[in-house]
């Protein structure tokens, strides 16, 4: 299989199965639209028919050639090998956990997947005893992994600041020991940091991720504290000051869009253009029915927000400055092997979120749907039928991936978006599928345009 | 090659062979928790 499209002045081949990918010219980009497997050594008469009025026969010829060469060497047309693989792909250790340490939060963001910080429960902070319980949990359940990460999230997490720090105390004392090395992340809004607190996670977390939309009257329209204010002027010193002491560890400054800001490259350049080198602004996912809701419509406009803002970054990186944003990032070379590719986040099965009570879901997204609990870190207990159910959720079972080629790219995307809006963890949500393609297309042409 | 440039060789079968060690980063855990991405994420080895 092979995708290609044409994209700021470039025309780019990908071979799908292979990983191959290239940047050729409008001979080669229309002769592929009539190659046909197995190709021939010698450059079929049909080829050259249809193209002799817009391209010399020696041109044709040769550049079929070049095309033989790359499918010869499997670097073009090359066979899908994987769906054996993915048939044999089971439960995995668990190495990943979100442990949402509050389920309670200091404000009332608009969006807020979790309910104002509650999930759709009561409010609640995690106790030491369940953090330290979870943490065993992992240990138990992590097998021969040595990298386990643990993220704490809410709600807020900061609202329970004193107990984060006793459960990363707790699992650096046992990490040794037992041939293991916690990365610690955390994501916050911010307005409770202050400069110990900062200190802390500068010292123990490995990434942050830090709240923020961007501009002023786009962060405060929905990022609201309880009372209704805003709290981009509030937060966005207390993240410069984290930031400046952070050295070279990541970070992440990360926002949300919907369709009040759908010229959201602003708001990245807002957020560059006051320090932050790493940034995410990610599509608010929704059931349609808000204001504030992107639906299908708004596509066009999406896809020429993010062309715009890749042609932006480009130049950026033109001029030797430093950026980075997360949804173009693509390591070609030195990325992740198939297996991690056939399934993605491997929610359910490698990766879990905890509630304050010790109840064990899927993911954070899960979370406040009971039949998704799938055990309790304090009675010990894990259901492995739902765990065997995630581990299957590969590109090969989920509906229309087969035939998609961005599959081994984005593995299936968000199995909780997945569910919420099509009811299966296996049909994927086409809005946010849509919206992944257009931005793998603009970090490949990054890639091309970098690359000249 | 005239017509063609390379931007990235083929490499994901090769992967298939030697990858798998399962010690990577969960790809929501990374910046979003709100979508999910994975050839953005690094490979450990």
């Amino acid at each position: 299989m092979i995708h290609k499209f044409y994209l700021n002045s470039f025309y780019i081949i990908t071979d799908i199965n292979s990983g191959s990918v290239f940047s050729v010219d409008p001979c080669a980009y229309q002769i592929v639209d009539y190659i046909k497997t197995p190709m021939t050594e010698a450059c079929p008469s049909d080829i050259i028919g249809a193209l002799k009025d817009n391209y010399t026969v020696e041109e044709i010829k040769e550049t079929y050639d070049e095309l033989y060469s790359l499918y010869c060497n499997d670097s073009l047309f090359s066979e899908d090998s994987y769906e054996l693989l993915a048939g044999r792909l089971g439960p995995g250790p668990i190495k990943s956990m979100c442990l949402n340490v509050a389920h309670d939060c200091n404000m009332s963001c608009g969006y807020c997947f979790a309910s104002q910080g509650n999930f759709g429960q009561d409010r609640s902070l995690m106790s030491v005893e369940t953090g330290i319980a979870a943490i065993d949990f992992l240990m138990k359940h992590s097998g021969k992994r040595r990298n386990l990460e643990v993220d704490f999230f809410g709600g807020e997490p900061l609202m329970n600041i004193e107990v984060v720090k006793k459960i990363v105390s707790y699992a650096r004392s046992i990490e040794d020991a037992n041939n293991k090395c916690f990365r610690f992340t955390i994501t916050t809004n911010g307005l409770l940091l202050n400069d110990e607190i900062a200190g802390f996670i500068n010292d123990e977390m490995s990434n942050v991720v830090l709240s923020i939309d961007g501009r002023k009257e786009v962060n405060d329209a929905l990022r609201t504290r309880v009372d209704g204010r805003g709290s981009h002027d509030s937060i966005l010193p207390k993240f410069q000051n984290l930031v400046s002491k952070r050295d070279d560890k990541e970070y992440y400054a990360r926002g949300t869009y919907t369709k009040y800001n759908l010229d959201f490259s602003e708001d990245v350049l807002h957020l560059f253009h006051h320090g932050f080198d790493q940034i995410s602004i990610e599509p608010a996912i929704t059931d349609g029915t808000m204001d504030y809701s992107l639906t299908p419509s708004d596509l066009p406009r999406i896809f020429e927000e993010y062309e715009k803002l890749a042609k932006i970054i480009i130049d950026i990186k033109k001029r030797g400055e430093q950026i980075n944003f997360f949804h173009f990032m693509l390591d070609l070379e030195q990325g992740p092997c198939v297996f991690k590719r056939l399934r993605g986040c491997s929610c359910g099965n490698e990766y879990v979120a905890v509630t304050p009570d010790g109840d064990v879901y899927p993911c954070h997204q899960f979370v406040g749907n009971d039949d998704w609990i799938m055990g309790n870190v304090i009675q010990g207990k894990l259901n492995s039928e739902i765990k065997e159910k995630f581990s299957k959720a590969t590109v090969f079972d989920k509906e229309c991936c087969n035939d998609c080629w961005a599959k081994f790219y984005c593995s299936g995307g968000c199995n909780a978006n997945n569910y919420t809006y099509n009811g299966s963890i296996l049909s994927p949500h086409h809005f946010s599928c849509e919206i992944e393609k257009k931005r793998l297309e603009c970090a490949i042409m990054m890639k091309v345009a970098l690359a000249e | 090659m005239k017509h063609i440039k390379i931007i990235n060789k083929p490499n994901l079968k090769k992967s298939a062979q030697t990858g798998g060690c399962g010690e990577c980063q969960a790809s929501c855990q990374s910046a979003c928790k709100t979508s999910c991405t994975v050839a953005n994420q690094k490979c450990e080895k």
